[in-house]
């Protein structure tokens, strides 16, 4: 059984709702990455996001940005993100991991190539925000092959696409909360409850919600509504403000205290 | 027949297709339907053709351009004179055409981004003219390279957006427009300039650029009885090579000739030309050919030509290239500038530095050609916007 299926049936179980993080790879460096993640773990987090830094990354906003084009100047590539995870369970982490990855990357991997290794690497699902429905056949079949959850988004615009969006989806279905791209918002499309509720009409896997949750008011108003709650900028953010502390040896463990702290009262 | 191109799925061949954020996928499902029902409508048409005509200046001439002919040797060259159109470039066709669209799509809001500025102006124009709101993103480089275009902008009412991001030239104004829309998808209407981006967009841009060829090819039956040899245009995005090649693709005879920056040479790391040197790739919406690394990370491009700058192409190149219906060539920053100073001396026109790459080929082709032969060159702009950057590259002294 696929790990993000287990961890969102306990969750269930449980009556909680997912905690998930999203990390930009290589930003600072591979190794804090790695602590990072081990810290998230420790937050509360129930799955991350690993954010594969790109050149072109269309649907996230400046802070995103910021961070792939620091991870991009030492070279992080798809494969030192997969090797990442790899690390980071041999630190100990359990909770699984979605690569969160443009399509391009990808391609030039080889889509088989791509989920061989993305199994072997331990990944449980991928997000790849530039792949509509309507392109990703061949991606979501070879998924399927190796067990790989691809999770789909789904947005306020989207409306009578959502049921072939959501049919057959596996993992769970990411909702945008908003019109726009990935960053830090106070506040959320109009309609959005309605929204979530019309994509839980669809499906019965569980549905999380992201694009702009950035504090704990918001966590606890989604996690009432949805399975699971995304929060990105805010933490890429967190890591950015951090990166004095993390490059200096003396206060490089303060620094990965604050990311976690900020992380931990994220919890709804 | 290649000409039935794009497919149901905006697919030429394994290019184009839809690479966006879901945000944007319904918007571009109600613009592909509502430019297919447009494009029928005899009254969308007519507004078109009435501004083409009476604002735009349309039909803009085929010139014989007999002394340049002369110097270079024996064929015929014939410069379309798109540089002729109001705002000084073939960009004002596609504008005008999205910009009638988005009007009667009920949209008041308008952006684009623009490389050396001529989209942009042309997209203020437009904005100006049929009464919208106007944002243009321009890469920061790019509002340095062509402070004159910022200000043209501004003063047609534009608001001109500078982008940061990445090498802050054309490409990263393209990524900044598609940010905005997919926060603005409501209300705004996103002007692409090239034929580039996902589908739709291609398959239109082409379509509102196409009359470059139609008129062409009429008009060189008229002045020679017969089709031309070849047809020579340059490509960033490829909008304007692809409005003149389109009516001559079934034309087999007739040889279309693509020429793409070179920058400082194709060998160096400082060029533009993605044909010779790209791979299939996703980028801004479409697959192309594409400058990246072989991790998939999109490459900057360099050129002169603020125009040229991009490291990406349109689908439907792509595909010509493919199936060896077109040829793509480069031309370096240094060639560029010397056909356009040979184009002033011999004719007294100043073309856009994109343009001068077109006459820098038909100045390499001129040795092969023999004087039955006929070359068309789309002159696809004005030089004007670019005296101020040739003057800095060249120290002063002429090119």
């Amino acid at each position: 059984m696929n790990l993000m299926d287990q961890t969102f049936a306990r969750l269930k179980q449980e009556n909680q709702t997912a905690l998930i993080p999203f990390l930009t790879i290589g930003d600072p460096d591979l190794d804090t990455s790695v602590e990072i993640i081990a810290g998230l773990e420790a937050a509360g987090a129930d799955m991350i996001e690993l954010g594969v830094p790109y050149s072109d990354p269309l649907a996230d906003g400046p802070v995103i940005q910021r961070a792939s084009e620091r991870a991009l100047k030492h070279q992080v590539t798809i494969k030192t993100c997969m090797e990442t995870a790899v690390r980071a369970r041999k630190a100990g982490v359990k909770l699984p991991f979605i690569l969160f990855t443009y399509y391009n990357p990808v391609l030039q991997f080889g889509l088989d190539r791509f989920f061989e290794e993305v199994k072997a690497h331990e990944i449980s699902g991928i997000i790849i925000p530039d792949l509509p429905i309507e392109e990703s056949a061949d991606v979501r079949a070879r998924a399927e092959r190796s067990d790989i959850h691809v999770v789909p988004l789904v947005a306020p615009t989207s409306h009578e696409r959502i049921k072939s969006i959501v049919e057959g989806a596996r993992g769970f279905i990411y909702c945008v909360s908003s019109l726009g791209v990935t960053g830090e918002r106070a506040s959320f499309h109009e309609g959005v409850e309605d929204f979530i509720a019309s994509v839980k009409k669809y499906t019965d896997i569980p549905v999380a919600i992201g694009f702009g949750i950035s504090n704990r008011e918001q966590a606890v108003r989604f996690s009432r509504i949805c399975d699971g709650v995304v929060v990105g900028s805010a933490i890429v953010r967190k890591v950015e403000e951090a990166i004095p502390l993390l490059q200096d040896g003396d206060t490089h463990e303060q620094g990965l205290l604050q990311i976690r702290e900020f992380v931990a009262q994220l919890k709804p | 027949m290649t000409t039935q191109l794009p497919d149901k799925n905006g697919r030429f061949g394994p290019f184009g297709g839809r690479f966006v954020p879901e945000t944007l996928m319904n918007a571009l499902i109600e613009l592909e339907e509502s430019y297919n029902r447009y494009s029928d409508d005899p009254s969308f048409q007519e507004e078109l053709n009435y501004l083409l005509k009476q604002y735009s200046g349309r039909e803009t001439p085929l010139y014989y351009a007999e002394r340049l002919s002369k110097h270079l040797g024996q064929a015929k060259i014939y410069l379309k004179r798109e540089d002729l159109n109001h705002t000084g470039a073939h960009k004002i066709n596609n504008a005008l055409g999205q910009g009638v669209l988005a009007k009667r799509m009920g949209k008041t809001k308008v952006i684009a981004e623009t490389g050396a500025g001529q989209h942009g102006v042309a997209t203020a124009t437009v904005a100006a003219l049929l009464g919208m709101e106007c944002k243009v993103f321009m890469g920061e480089e790019d509002t340095k390279r062509q402070a004159l275009n910022v200000f043209r902008m501004q003063m047609l009412g534009a608001e001109v957006v500078p982008v940061t991001s990445g090498s802050r030239t054309l490409k990263d104004a393209g990524n900044e427009a598609l940010r905005y829309w997919v926060s603005h998808v409501d209300d705004t209407f996103y002007i692409l300039g090239s034929a580039v981006g996902p589908h739709p967009y291609p398959m239109m841009v082409r379509n509102f650029q196409r009359i470059i060829g139609d008129e062409t090819r009429r008009q060189i039956q008229e002045a020679e009885g017969r089709l031309p040899d070849y047809v020579v245009a340059a490509i960033g995005g490829g909008s304007n090579a692809i409005g003149m090649f389109y009516p001559f693709i079934e034309d087999k005879d007739v040889r279309l000739i693509g020429v793409e920056a070179a920058g400082k040479g194709v060998e160096t790391a400082f060029h533009a030309a993605t044909m010779s040197k790209g791979t299939h790739g996703v980028f801004q919406g479409s697959m192309s050919y594409l400058l990246q690394d072989d991790f998939g990370q999109v490459q900057e491009a360099h050129s002169i030509s603020a125009g040229l700058d991009y490291p990406g192409v349109g689908p439907e190149h792509s595909y010509l290239k493919d199936i060896e219906r077109a040829q793509y060539v480069p031309i370096t920053d240094q060639e560029a500038l010397d056909a356009l100073q040979l184009l002033c001396r011999t004719e007294g026109i100043i073309p856009a530095l994109e343009s001068a790459h077109a006459i820098a080929e038909v100045v390499k082709m001129a040795p092969r050609l023999s004087e039955d032969d006929i070359v068309v060159i789309c002159l696809s702009g004005r030089g004007d916007k670019d005296v101020e950057s040739i003057m800095a590259y060249t120290g002063g002294k002429q090119a």
